[in-house]
Parts: C-alpha cells; structure tokens; sequence
C-alpha cells in the first residue's frame, strides 16, 4: 500500500487501498465503521433487521466490486456508499432500478491531489457538524428527505442544509475531472 | 457543448439524490446531470448530506456471520449488468431506457414523432421529434412535466430552450412549446400523469395511439 498522504482521514484512504491495491484488511475496516451505521440507517425506514442485512451485505459487496468509481476528489465515503444504499433499497422494495447518470470514468494516470481530498473532507464534516446543529424538527426532515420519505414538493430548499461551499469544492474535482479525461483522449 | 441556461430545480435534485423520484422524472433528471457539470456538484453535494445522514445513524449490532459472509463473497462471479454509453444525442439514461437500441419512432402527424420509452402508474416519458417551425401539440395535465432538449431548440411562453436544457412545467402552465429553425428538435418528456392533447388529433383515439 503506497505512502498516503498523513491527514487524509483512516475511512478514506481504507477506501483508496480497495480501490488501487484491492486490500481486504482495509476492506475489513470500512465493514467494521459502516456495517452497523447502515443497518440502522436503513432500519430507521421500517425496514426488518433480517431484511436490513441483506441490504448491508449487498451494498459492501458493491463497495468492493465498484470500488474503481470511487473519486475522493468528489466525494467522500459515506457520500458514495449512500448513494449505493439508496439505489439498492430502490431495487430492493420497489423493484426497480433508478436510472443514473453517465459516468465520468477515471483517469488511471492522476496522482491523488491530497490538499482536494482533505479539502472535500473538511467540506463533508463541516456538513456533518451543521446537521448536529439544527433543530430536532428542522434536522428530523432532512433526514425524511435523506431516506426518501418526502416528494420532491414536500422538500423545502428554505431549511436544507448549506451546500453552497461543498458544492464549489465538488465542482472543482468534476473539472479537474473533465480536464485530465481531455487531455486523455 | 452548448450552455446550459435552464437547470434542475434544487427540490428535484434533492429528492432524486434521495431517490424518491418517479421513475419518469429521475430518467430525466439523470439525463439532465450528465449533460451538466453544475447540475451534477449539487446532486453530489445532495449526496454528501445523505452521507451525512448516514454517518449520524444510530448504530444497530449486526450478526455474527455477517462480515465473514462478505468477506467470502468478494471474489464471487457476478453478473455485471451492461453499462449504456452516450449515443448521438442520446445520454446513458437514455440509452438504457431504450435498451440501447434507436428510438422506435410512430407518426403523430404533420411530421410530429414520438417514441415511448415507459408508460405506467408513475407517470410516462417519451421522446418527442420536432420538426422546425412546428409546434408540440398543445396539452393541458394535471401533474408535473419535465422536457429535456437533446437535440435542436424549442421556444415557448416561458423562453428558448436549447441542447441539454429542462423546462419545468406544472398544470399551471398552458405552453405551446414551437421548434426552431435548424435541426429538428428531440426532446425527453417526462410526466407522472397521463397526457391529453387537446389538438391534433381527437381525445377518443387516446387509447389507440397511447398518447
Ligand atoms: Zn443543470
């Protein structure tokens, strides 16, 4: 496992010796932090426990078998694995698949730019920390929001969390993105 | 690439994030985001609060078995399902909905096509193909309707809509939405209600031709 850089927090650089050096005992560790925080997400929409693990365990599966899409540069993990959760508990009760967007893919030459990585991760607990901060009902409906419990009408922008800051930070990656993809072809 | 001047409302890309979607509406939103760099920073910034949410989740023990369960699991074959690529004017999504083959386009008349990519309880999308100077025929719903240009431009009461724009429209709204001059126009539209034309061609043959 090569050298990361020393700041970059423990779940990420688990999630970039996955995806560049397929490292099980890093693996282990992502299981270990988000196995039980997703059981009880997704037991928090009615969802039985036995049913809820099935749903744990095909989401880390994903985890490992997609890891290659994972861009620290845009996201970090619990953003990627959200996205995963969501889409599988789609599938799973409304049998269906939600249609996604195209892929950027990614650029096998870029070297990892740590203060992008450090910077969406300061971004992401800072977002983390405001979620603490509302009030219980203000933060009870984002969380509706969040585990798919409200239409998009009943989605009020007005008491949403401030993603003005993550989402330049965001942008930034997805344009350096584009550029070296460019500079691919 | 043309510029995006028409975006996806901030509700619309929170509540697909979410996935609570209609699956017309989330075609067209994904369609959307992978036109739009903009569009795609705050879908995954919707992702970051989702993640979040996931991270302050109250913690549930999980059983004893599981983590050697996926630990074996790793390296089990998989069927990978096919991953649909851009096509002329057509994004992924849409590529997808069309089993990536090409649209399978009906006469509406007066040079007026439309292929139809799902139509069921949530709603129905299609897509729609203009020539220049002719007008989609007026409708009237009593939802909401999403229309994403793939190609061409379109003018209506509310604007110019050009490649990789989406026009929002509810049941507020009578537009009459006019292809421009140059290419024909292609559009996605996406509705959770079932579309009635109010010109064109007369309400009884609705059910013949499933518009
Ligand atoms: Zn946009």
């Amino acid at each position: 496992m090569k050298q990361s850089p020393p700041q970059i927090s423990s779940l990420t650089a688990a999630m970039i010796a996955v995806r560049n050096d397929r490292d099980r005992d890093a693996f282990a560790q992502l299981f270990d932090h988000f196995a039980p925080r997703l059981k009880g997400f997704i037991m928090r929409s009615g969802t039985g426990s036995g049913q809820a693990e099935e749903i744990v365990q095909e989401v880390m599966l994903t985890v490992w078998r997609k890891a290659d899409q994972f861009d620290p540069e845009r996201a970090q993990v619990s953003a990627w694995i959200y996205q995963i959760t969501r889409n599988r508990q789609i599938d799973v009760i409304r049998k269906e698949n939600k249609p996604l967007p195209e892929e950027l893919g990614e650029d096998p030459s870029a070297e990892p730019d740590a203060s992008q990585i450090l910077a969406v991760e300061q971004e992401a607990g800072q977002l983390k920390n405001a979620l603490g901060r509302l009030k219980p009902d203000q933060r009870e409906m984002i969380e509706k929001a969040y585990l798919g419990e409200l239409t998009h009408q009943e989605i009020s922008t007005q008491t949403g969390l401030p993603l003005g800051t993550i989402k330049s930070r965001i942008r930034l990656g997805l344009e350096k993105l584009r550029h070296e993809l460019k500079e691919l072809r | 690439m043309t510029t995006i001047t028409h975006h996806v409302p901030d509700a619309l890309l929170a509540a697909y994030a979410a996935g609570s979607l209609p699956q017309p509406f989330a075609l067209a939103v994904a369609a959307h985001i992978s036109l739009c760099l903009d569009c795609r920073a705050t879908y995954e910034a919707h992702l970051a609060s989702g993640g979040a949410v996931l991270e302050t989740s109250s913690a549930e023990v999980v059983s004893a078995g599981l983590k050697a369960n996926v630990l074996d699991l790793l390296d089990a074959p998989i069927d990978s399902k096919p991953v649909y690529q851009r096509s002329g004017v057509y994004p992924g999504p849409v590529m997808e909905a069309l089993n990536g083959k090409p649209p399978r386009w009906k006469s509406l008349g007066l040079g007026v096509r439309q292929s139809i990519l799902s139509d069921g309880t949530d709603g129905s999308v299609r897509l729609l193909y203009i020539p220049p100077g002719r007008a989609v025929p007026d409708h009237s719903h009593s939802g909401l309707e999403l229309t994403l240009v793939l190609q061409g431009s379109f003018s209506d009461e509310t604007g110019r809509f050009g490649v990789g724009d989406l026009e929002v429209a509810d049941q507020a709204v009578e537009h009459t939405p006019v292809a421009d001059a140059g290419a024909p126009c292609i559009c996605l539209a996406a509705t959770d209600a079932p579309l009635r034309f109010n010109s064109l061609l007369p309400r009884l043959l609705q059910p013949l031709f499933r518009i």
